[in-house]
């Protein structure tokens, strides 16, 4: 993100070779067994999916940093949020929710949307004295009538079978239809965000976006009609088959005694494997159709505004509803994301979505790996995910070795234990230094 | 005729990779008051600038009292003598008048409340509201504290970027006075303007600037005499 | 009797606690106002500085008590303060000096700085987990109420209590010293007056002869002070927990764009606004309204206590609509 882009330099063959690194990494996790390695591929190809996730993300928020310079402080929300789509849209339905207070539910979130959508109807329509006090008539009156629909129909929801339900249940349709849904969440998000911070200074996104985040975050934690909350939402269906079915089969356990595998590593690498091309098919068709639209008149418009806003303002260009769209695209890819993750683990839980995993660390990828180039994303991405991975071994091992002559005492094992902090610091680190020293990344942008 | 007091000369250089400036030469005696016009485009400001060492210049050297200051920073040109007051952004809107006329002061360690007597006495309108905030000042009492704030080192020159740009007709005329008093206390005023004709019309001497160089230099009622330059810059 | 009782009931649960918490946001969004008017962009860091500096602060205490220094009555960590403080401010120092002095120079985009700081939150946070750890911590000691419940009731007779702890007088008075201080500072010395000059105008500031880095040090050495004063007052007050101090951004943040960015009267206003907001939103009425005279059924509490975050978000969407320069007037938008 500079205004003057330096002519490219880069070798062609940077990207490739940076991609051979990577997949001789992932490699050398599946084969070799020592103190870096684990030598399993089933770790390798666990982390490799996770990382492909985290390449979905990347490519996210790429759109709103590298294409349009845009700073979204709130990943983790809009992930949390697309990850709330498979509960809704995919699990069985809970026996009795919905007729314990579904659509008084559905009426009082109804009754929310319309007051705020009256209210800014009146502050648009009315002028003069009245136009303060219809205002907040407008929003008293609607929280009351929303307070006095939603907490009953709440806690008859939640009273309903408590221990494993207690939520309002889902669809029951096939969990790859929750992932577009997932996306359409979070960008119905990014839009009421965007349409309020976007247009005002740079930093004011990012700190109006911080607040989202937290709260769409706090809502995924308190409403457990909706999310459960801290008592999680499991056995989610899967797109693939699962380990025990596959060792069961037959004819599975023949293939891996082919292989000279036992039935249970093999059936989790098949399962693994089977994960790893889907999300590289959603991988790759973004990255394709990402690539159309910057190269389509739109992308060139929207590289225009990104190097020169004044000048593209000047032109006619309409920045603000510009920045809008790639802010919303941006942010359904993220929460695509957050539908896929939830999939992969099979399980919902509100209190493990951590700013500092979930927005900053994409943030450092991103960095790392080239803002503006969507290759760069994906390979930031999936290094940044094994480097973090890894860390939480080799920080412990380095940590060792370094206190190695130490006696053993209280400050040895402070040091010890501390170890996992360390991720932070070298986390901060990386992004400083990428920042500082290669500002356009590992793969440049074109 | 003696040393000049500032004798710019054959200044070139630009921002990037165009000179603006082609060899423009500006020279102010004591206490005169040296006015600037031209065509926009025509590196009036960036002259001026360049004077004050906000530019680099390629070739060229800018002599002050005699001294080479073609190398030093604007800070440093301020200690030896120049105050400049930039087009816009020259004052300090959320502090007081008084606070401005202090921080113009910022590099003197000596007593500087006698300097400040004479800037309200200059300027009797803003002394009014010395504990007011700049900002809250109409436009012409705005560039009276701009040019009060740029007086209070005592400069032996002094630069105004367009200090009449976008005030009203009796403002600028009431500015232009209180120049002329500036000048007969022994301060040089190199002075670059948009409204051609009521600056020259105060000018010793004038400098018509056309693509970065001299057109015309003479004092100011010859240049506003002078059909050709009446024709083509005065607009008849 | 009965408006006596709802009022002492509302000092007690909604004005004390959130005049503390506001006195702690007010020193926290000063410091995000004086970085913003100065160098020009959020600080995304200026949480964990703040549990950076707590901790330091915490590690102190632990050593004057081994050493069997204290302060009486009074906590123990007031005497450290001045030492985390200058640990502090030599640190975020040594931040400029490695990240962002370079970016000033450059004149890069704010964002960028914005994104620099980020990387300075991880280092920051990173170290405050490595010397202190995660877990919540309490370190004060000394006496813990200046009057109880108890106490209120046997002298008021009333049937409802207030009580008065140390944590939130001290909190008071000592964001009434630092405000009175930084603001005759700003207003009388040269100094202060330096720093409002390079707020307001950069260009003309460096052509008056001030030193930008003298400025800079100096915000930054102020703003830590303030961080840090803000910090262990809300880690007397409730606990010391890093990840606390890291969301604690976010009302930061709000209360200083409440006030205007830039602004050092709008960020202590804006403090006070998100605190009693918040607290007012999340606390349930139901008490003071029965005192009243009011039979509610319900408790009467707007939001739940752990959508307080909302409130701050709210505030600042509405004063982003309404009034992006913030009640006060900072910086342009």
């Amino acid at each position: 993100m500079s205004n003057t882009r330096q002519a490219d330099t880069a070798s062609p063959w940077r990207a490739p070779l940076l991609f051979l690194i990577l997949a001789a990494l992932f490699f050398a996790e599946g084969t070799f067994r020592n103190a870096l390695f684990s030598g399993s591929w089933n770790t390798a190809l666990a982390i490799l999916n996770m990382g492909l996730i985290s390449a979905v993300m990347a490519l996210g928020v790429n759109m709103q940093w590298g294409y349009a310079g845009l700073f979204n402080a709130g990943v983790v929300g809009f992930l949390a949020l697309g990850g709330l789509a498979p509960v809704l849209v995919s699990t069985a339905p809970v026996e009795g929710a919905w007729q314990a207070g579904g659509p008084r539910v559905i009426l009082a979130l109804l009754v929310g949307l319309g007051t705020l959508v009256l209210a800014a109807l009146v502050w648009k329509r009315l002028r003069g004295a009245m136009r303060v006090p219809a205002l907040l008539a407008v929003l008293v009156l609607g929280f009351i009538l929303y307070r006095f629909l939603f907490d009953p129909a709440v806690i008859a929801i939640e009273a309903n079978n408590s221990a494993s339900a207690g939520n309002i249940g889902g669809l029951g349709w096939p969990i790859l239809l929750s992932w577009p849904v997932g996306a359409l969440f979070a960008a119905a998000a990014a839009w009421g965000v965007g349409k309020v911070a976007l247009g005002l200074r740079s930093d004011y996104l990012a700190i109006a976006t911080l607040g989202i985040g937290e709260i769409i975050v706090a809502v995924m934690r308190n409403e457990e009609w909706l999310s459960r909350g801290v008592k999680n939402v499991s056995g989610l269906p899967r797109p693939v088959p699962y380990e025990l079915e596959l060792q069961n089969s037959a004819d599975f356990v023949a293939r891996a005694a082919n292989w000279g595998m036992d039935p249970a590593t093999a059936s989790g690498i098949w399962v693994k494997l089977l994960y790893a091309g889907l999300f590289t098919a959603v991988l790759l068709l973004l990255i394709l159709l990402a690539e159309l639209a910057l190269k389509s008149p739109w992308g060139r418009m929207m590289r225009a505004i990104r190097d020169n806003e004044t000048a593209a303002a000047a032109m006619g260009k309409d920045v603000t509803r510009r920045h809008l769209q790639i802010f919303v695209i941006g942010s359904a890819v993220i929460g695509l994301a957050g539908a896929m993750m939830i999939t992969l683990d099979g399980l919902l839980s509100p209190n493990s979505f951590n700013p500092l995993r979930y927005t900053f660390l994409i943030w450092v990828m991103v960095i790392v790996g080239g803002s503006g180039n969507n290759w760069g994303a994906v390979l930031g991405a999936i290094l940044i995910w094994f480097l973090w991975i890894k860390a939480e071994v080799w920080g412990p091992e380095l940590m060792r070795l370094i206190t190695a002559p130490m006696p053993d005492g209280s400050l040895r094992n402070h040091l010890l234990g501390s170890a996992p902090h360390m991720r932070f610091i070298a986390l901060g680190l990386v992004l400083l230094l990428v920042l500082r020293f290669a500002p356009r990344g590992l793969v440049p942008e074109k | 005729m003696s040393q000049p007091y500032l004798s710019a000369t054959g200044m070139r250089g630009g921002y990037g990779k165009a000179d603006i400036l082609n060899g423009c030469d500006l020279t102010v005696e004591k206490g005169q008051i040296a006015v600037i016009v031209g065509p926009n485009g025509a590196g009036k400001s960036t002259a001026m600038k360049a004077v004050f060492g906000m530019l680099n210049l390629r070739e060229g050297a800018v002599l002050l009292d005699g001294a080479d200051i073609t190398a030093l920073t604007p800070q440093e040109r301020v200690r030896k003598g120049m105050g400049f007051v930039p087009q816009t952004h020259n004052i300090f809107p959320t502090m007081t008048v008084e606070e401005n006329l202090e921080m113009g002061a910022f590099i003197r360690q000596d007593d500087f409340r006698a300097t400040m007597e004479q800037v309200y006495q200059l300027f009797p309108a803003v002394a009014e509201k010395r504990r007011q905030n700049a900002g809250e000042l109409s436009g012409g009492q705005r560039q009276q504290v701009a040019v009060g704030r740029a007086l209070m080192t005592r400069p032996s020159l002094l630069m105004l970027d367009e200090p009449t740009a976008g005030v009203s007709p009796i403002v600028m005329d009431e500015l232009f006075d209180r120049i002329i008093e500036v000048a007969r206390t022994g301060i040089s005023i190199l002075m670059v303007e948009q409204n051609a004709r009521q600056a020259l019309e105060i000018a010793d001497i004038g400098y018509v600037l056309v693509q970065g160089a001299n057109a015309y230099t003479d004092t100011g009622p010859a240049l506003l005499a002078d059909p050709e330059v009446r024709r083509t810059f005065l607009g008849g | 009797m009965e408006i006596l009782n709802a009022l002492v009931t509302l000092m007690n649960f909604v004005v004390l606690p959130a005049a503390s918490y506001g006195a702690q946001l007010a020193l926290g969004a000063l410091g995000v106002t004086l970085i913003y008017g100065i160098l020009r962009f959020s600080n995304f860091a200026h949480g964990d500085t703040m549990a950076l500096g707590t901790a330091l602060v915490i590690l102190v205490t632990w050593g004057m008590q081994a050493l069997g220094i204290g302060l009486g009555p009074l906590p123990t960590a007031l005497l450290a303060l001045p030492f985390g403080i200058a640990l502090t401010a030599a640190f975020v120092l040594g931040t400029d000096r490695v990240v962002y002095r370079f970016y000033r120079r450059k004149r890069s985009e704010p964002i960028i700085l914005v994104m620099a700081s980020v990387g300075v939150m991880f280092i920051t946070n990173g170290l405050t987990r490595l010397i202190i750890g995660v877990d919540e911590i309490r370190f004060d000691d000394g006496a813990r109420f200046l009057f109880t419940v108890r106490d209120f009731r046997e002298w008021s007779g009333l049937a409802e209590g207030m009580s008065l702890r140390v944590s939130q007088l001290l909190t008071l008075l000592v964001t009434a010293l630092c405000c009175w201080a930084l603001f005759r500072f700003l207003g009388r010395s040269r100094a202060g007056k330096a720093m409002r000059a390079y707020s307001d105008n950069e260009d003309l500031a460096l052509l008056s002869g001030i030193d930008p880095e003298r400025v800079v040090r100096l915000t930054w050495i102020i703003a830590s002070a303030l961080v840090v004063i803000a910090g262990t007052l809300y880690g007397l007050d409730k606990s010391f927990k890093a990840f606390n101090y890291f969301q604690i951004l976010l009302p930061i943040f709000a209360a200083a764009i409440v006030g205007g960015l830039g602004n050092p009267l709008g960020a202590v206003a804006g403090g006070f606004i998100v605190a009693f907001s918040e607290v007012a939103v999340t606390y349930p009425w139901k008490k003071v309204a029965e005192y009243l005279g009011f039979q509610p059924q319900e408790l009467l509490q707007l939001l739940s206590t752990e959508y307080k975050f909302a409130v701050s978000f709210t505030i600042l969407i509405v004063v982003l609509l309404f009034r992006p320069t913030g009640l006060f007037r900072g910086k342009s938008v």
